[in-house]
């Protein structure tokens, strides 16, 4: 193409900025400011600007190295912002001098980054907006859409969560534990608004594997798989909850289960079990099952027990009740229920199934209207609400 | 515009014509149902009339201040005598008969057998949030 001639129409045809790209060089950004000495709130301003630059510029200048171009934009804009601040006190030449750039960001750098935002002095909500941000790379607004609160409340929560963490030292130890339980609350989270949760905390989960070598991250990236292979199975297109028993196999991703379980058998292989990983391994056997009725469900029950041991959860012991009901048959899951205590949440919803497969169906009806009162969320609900409407229905047609 | 909540009540509110606990439906009927209330809601935001709309679960507590130093005071869950709301739905529209017409389209939801439940909803109207620009003008001047 003639360069003299072209249109400016080509401006606009020029391809959006690669959000993803983007997204995945903010926490190496992030770092690099850090480790030259920029106070973590301020740096983290800082790459927050350069990404809203990024996105103006680049689709009608794309740079040749984006992570330097960003790092450098951040850079600039952290000393605008310490200028600024320091000028009414005196000016300081030292931060006109730009540093050498740092080494590409070192993998570690990434993994403290992760401990910073997952600080266990943060709430679980303000842990899991900050690394959305200073982590993920997304904006405020984004973060405010997904978790369905106001932009001014989730910047605020925000910048508390910086205040709160910035008197840690960036080279602070951390315990990937706490790493993991946020990423997992992300997770859990699901799909709410535009931002799909879900896919994001299996980025960063991803990242994190990537950065940093421990079963446990492996075993939480494998759940995450596993789980989120079956994801457009679980939804009517009405809407409505299908359960697991009832999913259309064929339409299970079988490529994320295969690397689900790639990433588990791999970390099994290592002999250092924690809960994630147990977890997956059930989401596995799950998996692994060509229909609800080739279900292995003995072993299921044996992983059940290693979890209890693992975390002593009643939650797990209820899963427990439910596996033990269809290895053992619905009488023996109804005395493992027997033994919990009945607050527990979806207790009810236990009870009903069991004993609708122990066939006294009149009582299964009134527990799933009851377990459809108590539940936590409207899909839950609606389904319970059908459980109940179902066995009803049954008796007076 | 004005807005105005729509407010769906567990108990509280005058019983229905067709007074039927959904897990007495038929499945089919609650999918009806629950088909007809994101139809609603999505016919609204089409036409620029959604505001939000939310659901609560049933339990719930009364709480107080119960002096310096002291924790709260609660009664609950509530009695079952209690007005009990289930959710809400709020609209911004052009007129009060709009609301009217928008609140009966709602109430026609259907239940058991499926025909209208007839539910009573409530229809409130927001304060508004400032007083217009020409009252101003009608108190300056």
């Amino acid at each position: 193409m003639d360069e003299t001639t072209a249109p400016p129409a080509a401006e606009k045809t020029a391809p959006p900025v690669d959000e993803a790209l983007l997204r995945s060089l903010t926490p190496g950004v992030l770092t690099i400011l850090v480790r030259r000495g920029a106070d973590f709130a301020a740096a983290e301003d800082a790459v927050q600007d350069a990404l809203v630059e990024a996105v103006r510029v680049w689709p009608a200048d794309p740079p040749r190295d984006p992570k330097g171009w960003l790092v450098t934009v951040a850079w600039r804009k952290f000393l605008d912002a310490t200028r600024a601040d320091t000028a009414r006190r005196r000016r300081e030449d030292r931060v006109d001098e730009e540093p050498a750039p740092g080494p590409a960001s070192a993998v570690d750098d990434t993994l403290q980054l992760y401990f910073l935002c997952a600080h266990p002095s943060l709430t679980p909500s303000s842990a899991v907006a900050l690394t959305l941000r200073a982590v993920g790379g997304l904006t405020t607004r984004q973060i405010a859409q997904a978790y369905l609160v106001p932009e001014a409340t989730m910047a605020q929560r925000i910048s508390r969560a910086k205040k709160t963490v910035s008197g840690v030292r960036f080279d602070q130890p951390g315990d990937v534990a706490t790493v993991l339980r946020v990423l997992y609350l992300v997770f859990n989270e699901g799909y709410s608004g535009d931002l799909d949760l879900a896919a994001e905390a299996i980025r960063l989960t991803r990242q994190l594997f990537a950065a940093f070598d421990h079963p446990e991250v492996a075993g939480l990236l494998a759940l995450m798989l596993l789980h989120h292979a079956r994801r457009d199975s679980r939804t009517a297109p009405d809407g409505s909850l299908v359960p697991l028993a009832d999913q259309d196999r064929t339409r299970w991703d079988t490529t994320a289960i295969a690397e689900g379980v790639r990433i588990l058998q791999s970390a099994l292989s290592r002999d250092r079990l924690g809960e994630f990983q147990a977890q997956a391994a059930i989401a596995a056997l799950h998996a692994d099952a060509p229909t609800a009725g080739e279900t292995d469900w003995v072993q299921i029950v044996e992983w059940y027990d290693e979890l209890a041991r693992l975390t002593d959860s009643p939650v797990v012991r209820l899963n427990r009740a439910v596996a033990v009901g269809e290895a053992d048959g619905p009488r023996a899951g109804l005395a493992a229920l027997a033994a919990l205590d009945d607050s527990l949440p979806r207790h009810t919803a236990v009870a009903a199934y069991l004993h609708e497969r122990d066939g006294d169906l009149a009582t299964a009806a009134l527990l799933y209207a009851e377990a459809a009162r108590k539940a936590p969320n409207l899909p839950e609900r609606d389904y319970l609400t059908r459980q109940a409407a179902r066995l009803n229905s049954r008796g007076s047609g | 515009m004005a807005k105005y909540l729509l407010l769906k009540h567990y108990r509280g509110a005058p019983a229905p014509a067709n007074d039927v606990p959904m897990e007495k439906w038929t499945p089919e009927e609650i999918s009806a149902h629950v088909q007809y209330m994101r139809d609603f809601a999505e016919r609204l935001e089409k036409s620029g009339e959604f505001v939000d709309g939310q659901a609560l679960a049933p339990e719930g507590t009364w709480v107080r201040y119960d002096g310096e130093g002291r924790p709260p005071v609660t009664d609950g869950p509530f009695a079952e005598t209690k007005d009990l709301i289930a959710g809400w739905m709020v609209i911004d529209v052009d007129t009060y008969e709009r609301a009217l017409e928008l609140a009966g389209e709602l109430s026609a939801a259907p239940g058991a057998g499926g025909r209208p439940i007839h539910e009573w909803l409530e229809l409130r109207p927001f304060y508004a949030t400032s007083p217009t620009a020409t009252d101003d003008c009608h108190a300056g001047g």
